[in-house]
Protein backbone atom coordinates (compact mmCIF):
# COMPACT_ATOMS: atom_id res chain seq x y z
CA UNK A 1 0.00 0.00 0.00
CA UNK A 2 1.32 3.51 -1.06
CA UNK A 3 0.24 6.73 0.48
CA UNK A 4 0.49 9.64 -1.28
CA UNK A 5 -0.20 13.24 -0.32
CA UNK A 6 -1.40 16.57 -2.52
CA UNK A 7 -1.00 19.85 -0.45
CA UNK A 8 -2.88 22.65 -1.13
CA UNK A 9 -3.26 26.14 0.25
CA UNK A 10 -6.48 28.36 0.96
CA UNK A 11 -6.96 31.78 2.47
CA UNK A 12 -10.55 31.88 4.55
CA UNK A 13 -11.98 33.94 7.29
CA UNK A 14 -13.94 32.41 10.45
CA UNK A 15 -15.15 32.88 13.84
CA UNK A 16 -16.46 30.42 16.78
CA UNK A 17 -19.66 31.23 18.07
CA UNK A 18 -22.20 28.49 19.35
CA UNK A 19 -25.80 30.11 19.21
CA UNK A 20 -27.55 28.08 22.01
CA UNK A 21 -24.89 29.68 24.05
CA UNK A 22 -25.45 33.26 25.45
CA UNK A 23 -22.52 35.77 24.48
CA UNK A 24 -20.48 35.86 27.62
CA UNK A 25 -20.00 31.53 27.38
CA UNK A 26 -18.90 32.33 23.89
CA UNK A 27 -16.55 34.85 24.73
CA UNK A 28 -15.52 32.23 27.52
CA UNK A 29 -14.95 29.50 25.88
CA UNK A 30 -13.62 30.39 22.40
CA UNK A 31 -11.60 34.35 23.51
CA UNK A 32 -10.36 36.58 20.26
CA UNK A 33 -12.13 33.34 18.16
CA UNK A 34 -15.48 34.60 19.16
CA UNK A 35 -14.91 38.08 17.72
CA UNK A 36 -18.20 38.43 15.34
CA UNK A 37 -16.14 40.29 12.69
CA UNK A 38 -14.18 37.13 12.17
CA UNK A 39 -10.58 36.61 11.42
CA UNK A 40 -8.39 34.94 8.53
CA UNK A 41 -6.01 32.65 8.24
CA UNK A 42 -3.82 31.20 5.40
CA UNK A 43 -4.43 27.33 5.62
CA UNK A 44 -2.74 24.34 4.34
CA UNK A 45 -4.68 21.50 3.49
CA UNK A 46 -2.90 17.69 3.14
CA UNK A 47 -4.83 15.26 1.77
CA UNK A 48 -3.48 11.34 1.59
CA UNK A 49 -4.90 8.60 -0.44
CA UNK A 50 -3.90 4.81 0.21
CA UNK A 51 -3.68 2.76 -2.93
CA UNK A 52 -1.22 0.43 -5.13
CA UNK A 53 0.68 1.62 -8.15
CA UNK A 54 -0.91 0.94 -11.18
CA UNK A 55 0.86 -1.40 -13.53
CA UNK A 56 0.59 0.49 -16.28
CA UNK A 57 1.61 4.28 -15.51
CA UNK A 58 3.20 3.48 -11.73
CA UNK A 59 0.83 6.12 -10.54
CA UNK A 60 -1.36 5.37 -7.44
CA UNK A 61 -3.46 8.24 -8.58
CA UNK A 62 -2.58 10.87 -11.40
CA UNK A 63 -1.84 13.94 -9.41
CA UNK A 64 -3.42 16.44 -11.88
CA UNK A 65 -6.68 14.14 -11.48
CA UNK A 66 -6.30 14.80 -7.72
CA UNK A 67 -5.39 18.54 -8.10
CA UNK A 68 -8.65 19.26 -10.15
CA UNK A 69 -10.41 17.12 -7.68
CA UNK A 70 -9.29 19.05 -4.31
CA UNK A 71 -10.10 22.53 -6.31
CA UNK A 72 -13.65 21.23 -7.50
CA UNK A 73 -14.69 20.10 -4.54
CA UNK A 74 -13.13 22.42 -1.46
CA UNK A 75 -10.98 24.78 -2.60
CA UNK A 76 -13.39 26.33 -4.97
CA UNK A 77 -15.70 26.82 -2.23
CA UNK A 78 -13.59 27.77 0.63
CA UNK A 79 -10.90 30.22 -0.78
CA UNK A 80 -11.37 33.56 -0.46
CA UNK A 81 -14.51 32.86 1.52
CA UNK A 82 -16.17 33.53 5.00
CA UNK A 83 -16.42 29.85 6.08
CA UNK A 84 -19.29 30.86 8.71
CA UNK A 85 -21.08 32.82 5.73
CA UNK A 86 -20.41 31.34 2.65
CA UNK A 87 -20.54 27.72 3.16
CA UNK A 88 -23.62 25.21 4.10
CA UNK A 89 -21.60 22.48 6.34
CA UNK A 90 -20.58 25.54 8.50
CA UNK A 91 -24.18 27.37 8.95
CA UNK A 92 -24.65 24.75 11.89
CA UNK A 93 -20.98 23.45 12.75
CA UNK A 94 -18.38 25.79 14.10
CA UNK A 95 -15.43 26.19 11.66
CA UNK A 96 -13.20 25.07 14.01
CA UNK A 97 -9.51 23.44 12.54
CA UNK A 98 -11.31 19.65 13.53
CA UNK A 99 -14.57 20.44 11.53
CA UNK A 100 -13.03 22.23 8.64
CA UNK A 101 -10.97 18.55 8.53
CA UNK A 102 -14.13 16.40 8.68
CA UNK A 103 -16.49 18.60 6.17
CA UNK A 104 -13.06 18.22 3.75
CA UNK A 105 -13.28 14.71 4.04
CA UNK A 106 -17.35 14.41 3.37
CA UNK A 107 -16.36 16.69 0.54
CA UNK A 108 -13.59 14.57 -1.12
CA UNK A 109 -14.66 11.02 -0.07
CA UNK A 110 -17.33 10.72 -2.71
CA UNK A 111 -14.96 11.59 -5.93
CA UNK A 112 -11.63 10.51 -4.73
CA UNK A 113 -12.90 6.95 -4.01
CA UNK A 114 -15.80 7.01 -7.49
CA UNK A 115 -12.29 7.64 -9.27
CA UNK A 116 -11.20 3.92 -8.51
CA UNK A 117 -7.37 4.09 -8.37
CA UNK A 118 -7.33 4.84 -4.76
CA UNK A 119 -9.21 5.39 -1.33
CA UNK A 120 -8.60 8.76 0.61
CA UNK A 121 -6.96 8.18 4.06
CA UNK A 122 -6.29 10.98 5.79
CA UNK A 123 -7.01 15.09 5.56
CA UNK A 124 -4.85 16.94 7.59
CA UNK A 125 -5.69 20.67 8.15
CA UNK A 126 -3.25 23.63 9.47
CA UNK A 127 -4.69 26.51 9.93
CA UNK A 128 -1.41 28.24 11.38
CA UNK A 129 2.49 25.65 11.08
CA UNK A 130 2.05 25.23 14.85
CA UNK A 131 -1.50 24.20 14.67
CA UNK A 132 -3.35 21.52 12.83
CA UNK A 133 -6.54 18.98 12.64
CA UNK A 134 -5.94 15.51 11.60
CA UNK A 135 -9.35 12.99 10.20
CA UNK A 136 -9.49 9.74 8.87
CA UNK A 137 -12.84 8.84 8.43
CA UNK A 138 -15.47 8.11 10.68
CA UNK A 139 -15.40 4.95 13.30
CA UNK B 1 -20.63 16.42 13.52
CA UNK B 2 -21.41 14.41 16.26
CA UNK B 3 -21.80 11.35 13.56
CA UNK B 4 -17.80 12.45 13.05
CA UNK B 5 -16.21 9.95 14.99
CA UNK B 6 -12.67 10.61 16.25
CA UNK B 7 -10.76 13.76 15.12
CA UNK B 8 -7.32 14.81 15.96
CA UNK B 9 -5.39 17.79 17.16
CA UNK B 10 -2.31 19.07 16.44
CA UNK B 11 -0.26 21.38 17.97
CA UNK B 12 3.60 22.10 17.66
CA UNK B 13 6.54 23.52 20.25
CA UNK B 14 9.36 24.79 20.57
CA UNK B 15 12.10 23.79 23.04
CA UNK B 16 15.64 25.06 23.17
CA UNK B 17 17.48 22.75 25.62
CA UNK B 18 21.51 21.66 26.20
CA UNK B 19 22.45 17.98 26.45
CA UNK B 20 25.75 16.01 26.21
CA UNK B 21 25.37 12.30 24.79
CA UNK B 22 27.89 10.52 27.03
CA UNK B 23 27.25 7.11 29.03
CA UNK B 24 29.75 6.27 31.98
CA UNK B 25 29.30 2.34 30.75
CA UNK B 26 31.88 3.46 27.98
CA UNK B 27 34.97 4.30 28.59
CA UNK B 28 35.85 8.15 27.14
CA UNK B 29 37.19 6.31 23.71
CA UNK B 30 34.45 4.48 22.91
CA UNK B 31 32.38 7.44 24.27
CA UNK B 32 33.65 9.30 21.27
CA UNK B 33 33.44 6.70 18.96
CA UNK B 34 29.72 6.05 19.83
CA UNK B 35 28.98 9.91 19.72
CA UNK B 36 31.40 11.57 17.56
CA UNK B 37 30.35 15.66 18.36
CA UNK B 38 27.75 15.00 20.40
CA UNK B 39 30.29 13.62 23.27
CA UNK B 40 31.98 17.16 23.21
CA UNK B 41 32.69 17.80 27.35
CA UNK B 42 30.60 20.75 27.76
CA UNK B 43 27.51 19.77 25.69
CA UNK B 44 25.81 21.85 22.75
CA UNK B 45 22.08 22.55 22.24
CA UNK B 46 19.74 22.47 19.87
CA UNK B 47 16.10 24.01 19.15
CA UNK B 48 13.70 21.22 19.40
CA UNK B 49 10.02 21.34 17.97
CA UNK B 50 7.76 18.77 19.87
CA UNK B 51 4.77 17.78 17.92
CA UNK B 52 2.16 16.39 19.38
CA UNK B 53 -1.30 14.50 18.13
CA UNK B 54 -4.43 14.54 20.49
CA UNK B 55 -7.25 12.29 19.30
CA UNK B 56 -10.70 12.07 20.42
CA UNK B 57 -14.66 12.75 19.50
CA UNK B 58 -15.22 16.00 18.51
CA UNK B 59 -17.50 17.91 21.27
CA UNK B 60 -20.87 18.88 19.87
CA UNK B 61 -21.27 22.39 21.35
CA UNK B 62 -17.78 23.61 21.11
CA UNK B 63 -16.51 21.86 17.34
CA UNK B 64 -13.14 20.89 19.47
CA UNK B 65 -11.60 17.82 19.86
CA UNK B 66 -9.42 19.69 23.23
CA UNK B 67 -9.31 23.29 24.30
CA UNK B 68 -5.97 24.89 23.24
CA UNK B 69 -5.83 26.65 26.11
CA UNK B 70 -6.20 23.89 28.40
CA UNK B 71 -3.81 21.70 26.24
CA UNK B 72 -1.06 24.62 26.02
CA UNK B 73 -1.13 24.83 29.82
CA UNK B 74 -0.66 20.88 30.47
CA UNK B 75 2.03 21.02 28.04
CA UNK B 76 3.38 24.17 29.48
CA UNK B 77 3.28 23.09 32.80
CA UNK B 78 4.62 19.50 32.28
CA UNK B 79 6.98 20.18 29.13
CA UNK B 80 7.98 23.68 28.65
CA UNK B 81 8.73 24.56 31.85
CA UNK B 82 10.84 21.48 32.56
CA UNK B 83 13.01 21.01 29.73
CA UNK B 84 13.09 24.95 27.71
CA UNK B 85 16.75 26.67 28.40
CA UNK B 86 17.39 23.63 30.64
CA UNK B 87 20.52 21.49 30.73
CA UNK B 88 18.55 18.00 29.69
CA UNK B 89 22.11 16.08 31.63
CA UNK B 90 21.21 17.41 34.83
CA UNK B 91 16.95 16.32 34.35
CA UNK B 92 16.59 13.95 37.42
CA UNK B 93 15.00 11.70 33.98
CA UNK B 94 18.42 11.78 32.31
CA UNK B 95 20.57 10.61 35.36
CA UNK B 96 20.57 6.89 34.49
CA UNK B 97 19.56 7.48 30.76
CA UNK B 98 21.64 9.35 27.97
CA UNK B 99 19.50 12.40 26.48
CA UNK B 100 19.30 11.12 23.03
CA UNK B 101 16.35 12.57 21.07
CA UNK B 102 15.06 8.85 21.39
CA UNK B 103 15.31 9.39 24.52
CA UNK B 104 13.37 12.61 25.50
CA UNK B 105 10.80 12.37 22.70
CA UNK B 106 9.65 9.20 25.08
CA UNK B 107 10.10 10.88 28.16
CA UNK B 108 7.61 13.78 26.67
CA UNK B 109 5.37 10.74 25.99
CA UNK B 110 5.15 9.26 28.85
CA UNK B 111 4.99 12.33 31.10
CA UNK B 112 2.36 13.48 28.46
CA UNK B 113 0.36 10.53 28.66
CA UNK B 114 -0.10 10.99 32.55
CA UNK B 115 -1.27 14.36 32.06
CA UNK B 116 -3.50 13.73 29.34
CA UNK B 117 -7.06 11.42 29.26
CA UNK B 118 -6.41 7.89 28.31
CA UNK B 119 -6.20 7.15 24.93
CA UNK B 120 -5.78 10.82 24.06
CA UNK B 121 -2.62 11.08 22.95
CA UNK B 122 -1.23 9.76 19.27
CA UNK B 123 1.96 10.54 18.66
CA UNK B 124 4.79 12.70 20.18
CA UNK B 125 7.41 13.33 18.07
CA UNK B 126 10.79 15.46 18.63
CA UNK B 127 12.37 17.28 15.84
CA UNK B 128 16.14 17.71 16.77
CA UNK B 129 17.32 19.59 14.15
CA UNK B 130 15.45 20.18 10.25
CA UNK B 131 16.64 16.94 9.02
CA UNK B 132 16.06 14.54 11.90
CA UNK B 133 13.40 13.97 14.06
CA UNK B 134 11.91 10.84 16.72
CA UNK B 135 8.14 9.37 17.35
CA UNK B 136 7.03 7.96 19.44
CA UNK B 137 3.56 6.49 19.70
CA UNK B 138 1.09 4.49 22.42
CA UNK B 139 1.38 1.47 19.47
CA UNK B 140 5.22 1.52 20.25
Amino acid sequence: MIFLTRRATFSASHYYWNEAWPAEKNQQVFGRCANRNGHGHNYTLEVTVAGEPDPVTGFVVDLKWLKDVMEREVLSAYDHRHLNLETPEFKSAIPTTENIAIAVWKRLEPAINAGGGAKLSRIRVYETPEIFAEYRGGL
Amino acid sequence: MSDAGKAYFGRRYLVSASHRLHTESLTAEENRAAYGKCNNAHGHGHNYVIEMLVGGAVDAATGMVVDLVVLDGTVGERILDRFDRANLNLDPLFADRVPTTENLCQAIFNLLCDALPAGELEYVRVEETENNFFECSARG
